[in-house]
């Protein structure tokens, strides 16, 4: 479509929740809602060592059990798994050795839950315990206690990434500052727990994994290397999803252990995790210590980064990699940085492994940076907005990475927050106790990468009209919960002039649906955006092709508009939609279309090179006023003032709801929440009564906005907003209660007796 | 053995068999079927199990089944207005945006719904107070209390005609 303006009658509307009804109705079912014939249940036999050799299990007891029928080890999982098959450390049941408290050592199916759970506690282990380490910097400085053999010193990651010449940049320099800094390991904390039921058809031999999972093709990829099956006698389907954040992207052990008990019994298996084995099985933000040292010429400019940076990763490999370099490409944006040395190290420690968390990379970046821009505009005399807007970038810009921002309103945002949050007029100023502070960052619309290498299409619609469903979408998008199926039938609907309830979607099926990269690192509406649209073009060129002859037009002259197909210059020459349809369909035949998108390929010329570059950029920046209790260390949040740039907001109250979302997780990350192990490397709080997410009386009311813009790269102007929102938020209160104390906080989470130990109290 | 009791869920009874130490939430899941409500946690801490029973608001997992024999339970399934549509409630929380994945909805309403009947005219602070036991980690609810205060307005304007 070659509009040069063009005004939205579906998308830009406030559009409720497609499925909105049936969700208050509690109709929906997610995955723990599901039954099928035969079913029998599942139950996972937990670690209770932290680190130890499995030196014999004893399931005689178990199986003997009335109504268990099956009981499984880890020799029945002998091959290691993990997001992207690189690197993979984790069995679904432990092989030879425990690395983390709760990691699932055996398995078993029996008629009922009961019988599987008392089955579990008959299962018997025996354990060598081996000294185990929990504190990744200690875990790095030594390997006598070696918690993978193929990983010396536990470093699981340990690579540099050089750009230009940071030393030279800082001699250069007029003020050069370093500061260390922490942030802590949280948990995605979905409402709903992690469940799968697993279906093995003994007769042909294929399997459908009914899972709350994100990311469907890769699980199915995953499961045929892991199953030594066909990828095409596996059948992955995600109900509706009751939150994931990141982390349901990683199949769970208990969706693979599922699979092989199925197999074994004949039998559909479910397995269902308590919440306390959720937390046990983390996958949340890995925690980060990084040595932050930035260069400035007199007037602000930045010079240098020069960044150490190291993650803990708990046991085992999982997303790692894909974190760490997604840090060190986000330390480039969204200020111009000429000269970035960055050198990334991520640990193995005997925790609960730590995974993807929503803004993945994003905090453990922005921490450092909006804090140290704090510190350094004190010192340069200047505001700490202004540091910001002279250094921000704008659309066109090419980081020293190869990463191209090629559009931004990134200033847009700085300029609203001066505005409205009066941070000039307050920050230094206001009495002790209480403090503003501001912060901004950014975020990518979806990587450049396919989760395994490959060179297919990350995301394909196909579109099937006809008189008997309508029209009918089929994509492998995964709605998590953020509004995805939504958008895309209000993309749909605006192309062929409908309204939403006129298209049918099929998502989330890797049998049914095309393959997709999944739902991740915000890429849906945009990529599958551009899918959609060129699905819809296809097909609507077939039909105009089809009756402009007939009405003597010009096939690109003529749009699909409410219900009709008519001429763009004469409302009087028009056809109504169904019609065009069914004289299709007896004269040409069916009538399907299909569109793909693939971002623009990064060049990759460096260590990790493919993580980072994105076809669009989000940006955002926000301001808090804070009012500290001296006494306490509580704070409470005065004002909240938030300004994104997301491109076209295609669906305003799911915009909004993705902002407040995004700020209540990172309220949680700041002042609430925090993933802890006892020193004898126990978790103490899987639970939601000691690890609190932000409840209703949490939250500030926000004044929030989206600036105006519109990216004329993606398929309808708008991109990503999911993630950026949340990562500027940590760093924000950083800064806000610096100035409330006067005191500078360079670590997370902000605990009363965090504060109060700042201010000498205790 | 498991002895069979009889609860009254949603205006209906239903015989099930239990034992001593079966949950409510189990038992309404599972052996009558109403999935409707929803585990989040099964310890109390998320509330997303909410039901109502004889009008208070109660934790569905953790509440003996047994005990609540005699008692009139209603689960999010009793929440529709007589002609079977979206009750004012439900209507607002489709249209302000205060439903996102959805799976803490069903609890939530029911909160709402203990609260509208106790407190007709709440307060945007009594609101917060009345549904501060409900985790949410989608909506960050700003949105459920904006929901729950349009449905309050529209509980008003139709008591009065």
């Amino acid at each position: 479509m070659s509009e040069i303006t063009k005004e939205f009658s579906v998308l830009g509307k406030s559009i409720p929740r497609v499925n909105g009804a049936d969700k208050v109705r509690g109709k929906i079912q997610f995955a723990e809602d599901l039954s099928f014939p035969g079913m029998v249940y599942g139950k996972l036999k937990l670690a209770d060592v932290v680190h130890a050799k499995i030196i014999k299990i004893d399931t005689s007891k178990a199986e003997a059990l009335p109504g268990v029928l099956a009981v499984i080890t880890g020799k029945d999982t002998p091959k290691a798994y993990n997001i992207m098959h690189y690197q993979a450390t984790e069995h679904p049941l432990a092989n030879g050795k425990v690395r983390y408290y709760g990691e699932p050592v055996a398995a078993v199916a029996a008629i009922n839950k009961k019988i599987a759970t008392h089955a579990v506690t008959l299962i018997e282990v025996e354990y060598e315990e081996l000294p185990f380490i929990i504190d990744p910097l200690k875990s790095l400085a030594q390997d006598e206690i070696r918690i993978h053999e193929e990983f010396k010193n536990n470093l699981h990651l340990d690579d540099v990434q050089s750009f230009g010449d940071v030393e030279k940049a800082f001699n250069d320099s007029h003020l050069v500052l370093e500061e260390n800094y922490y942030t802590n390991g949280v948990h995605n904390a979905f409402i709903e727990n992690h469940c799968a039921i697993a279906d093995f058809n003994l007769e042909n031999g294929k399997l459908i994994l009914h899972t709350n999972i994100q990311l469907p093709n890769n699980t199915q990829r995953i499961l045929s290397d892991v199953l030594d099956m066909e990828l095409s006698q596996i059948r992955v389907k995600a109900p509706f999803i009751g939150g994931a954040f990141g982390g349901k992207t990683e199949p769970t052990p208990l969706s693979i252990v599922a699979c092989v008990l199925s197999k074994k019994t004949g039998r559909p298996v479910k397995i269902a995790s308590t919440r306390k084995e959720t937390f046990y099985i983390n996958k949340g933000r890995h925690p980060s210590y990084v040595k932050l040292k930035m260069g400035f010429k007199e007037d602000g400019t930045i010079t240098a980064a020069d960044v150490d940076y190291i993650i803990d990763g708990g046991a085992h490999s999982s997303w790692g990699m894909i974190i760490m370099w997604f840090s060190a490409a986000l330390m480039h944006l969204p200020y111009k940085i000429p000269n970035i040395y960055f050198h990334g190290r991520r640990v193995f420690t005997n925790r609960p492994s730590f995974g993807a968390q929503r803004g993945v990379g994003g905090v453990q970046a922005r921490v450092p940076v909006e804090c140290l821009l704090d510190a350094a505009a004190q010192k340069l005399g200047k505001s700490a907005i202004e540091l910001r807007m002279q250094n921000a970038v704008e659309s066109g810009y090419q980081t020293k990475a190869a990463t191209q921002v090629r559009h931004s309103e990134f200033k847009k945002c700085l300029e609203a927050i001066r505005e409205k949050s009066g941070f000039d007029q307050k920050h230094g100023k206001l009495p002790m106790g209480r403090g503003i502070g501001v912060a901004a960052g950014h975020y990518s619309t979806g990587g450049a990468y396919l989760l395994f290498n490959s060179f297919r299409p990350h995301s394909t619609a196909n579109i099937k009209v006809d008189p008997e469903a309508g029209i009918t979408v089929f994509t492998g998008i995964t709605d998590i919960g953020q509004g995805a199926r939504t958008v895309v039938k209000q993309m749909a609907a605006e192309m062929f002039g409908v309204t939403v309830n006129d298209v049918n979607l099929f998502c989330q099926d890797t049998m049914m649906c095309p393959f997709d990269n999944g739902t991740y690192d915000s890429r849906v509406t945009y990529g599958v955006g551009h899918a959609v649209k060129n699905a819809c073009l296809a097909a609507i060129e077939k039909l105009t092709d089809f009756v402009a002859a007939g009405m003597r037009l010009a096939p690109h002259h003529m749009i699909c508009k409410n219900g009709q197909i008519v001429s763009k210059f004469n409302p009087k020459k028009t056809i109504p939609f169904k019609k065009a349809v069914e004289m299709y369909l007896s004269s040409v035949g069916s009538l399907y279309a299909t569109g793909e998108y693939t971002p623009p390929q990064p060049s990759a010329k460096y260590p990790g090179g493919l993580i980072g570059p994105s076809p669009a950029f989000g940006f955002s920046a926000q301001a808090v006023e804070v009012d500290v209790d001296m006494d306490t260390g509580h704070v409470k949040i005065v004002n909240y003032w938030e300004a994104g740039d997301c491109g076209k907001v295609l669906n305003p109250m799911s915009v909004e709801g993705q902002v407040e979302g995004g700020i209540s997780m990172g309220i949680g990350q700041c002042l609430f929440e925090d993933v802890a192990v006892s020193e004898n490397g126990i978790p103490l709080n899987p639970n939601f009564h000691e690890y609190c997410i932000p409840g209703i009386m949490d939250m500030p009311e926000i004044d929030g906005e989206c600036v105006e813009s519109y990216d004329p790269t993606s398929a309808f102007g708008s991109k990503e907003i999911g993630e950026g929102p949340l990562v500027v938020v940590p760093p924000v209160f950083l800064n806000a209660v610096s100035d409330a104390i006067g005191v500078r906080m360079t670590k997370l989470p902000l605990k009363p007796e965090t504060i109060l130990k700042a201010l000498g109290k205790i | 053995m498991k002895q069979v009791i009889e609860l009254n869920v949603n205006g209906m009874n239903y015989e099930v068999a239990v034992d001593p130490q079966d949950l409510l939430i189990d038992v309404i899941r599972e052996s009558i079927g109403l999935t409707g409500t929803k585990k989040g946690c099964g310890e109390g801490d998320c509330c997303s199990c909410s039901v109502i029973i004889d009008g208070d608001l109660v934790l569905s997992c953790i509440t003996l089944a047994i005990a609540c024999q005699g008692k009139k339970i209603l689960t999010i399934e009793s929440i529709e207005e007589k002609d079977g549509k979206l009750d004012p409630i439900q209507q607002a929380y489709v249209e302000k945006g205060a439903v996102q994945c959805g799976f803490c909805t069903p609890g939530m309403i029911m909160a709402t719904k203990a609260l509208l009947d106790e407190n007709p005219n709440p307060t945007r602070d009594e609101i917060k107070r009345g549904l501060s036991g409900n985790l949410c980690r989608c909506t960050g609810y700003i949105k459920i209390a904006d929901a729950v205060e349009h449905a309050a307005e529209q509980l008003q304007k139709r008591s009065e005609n």
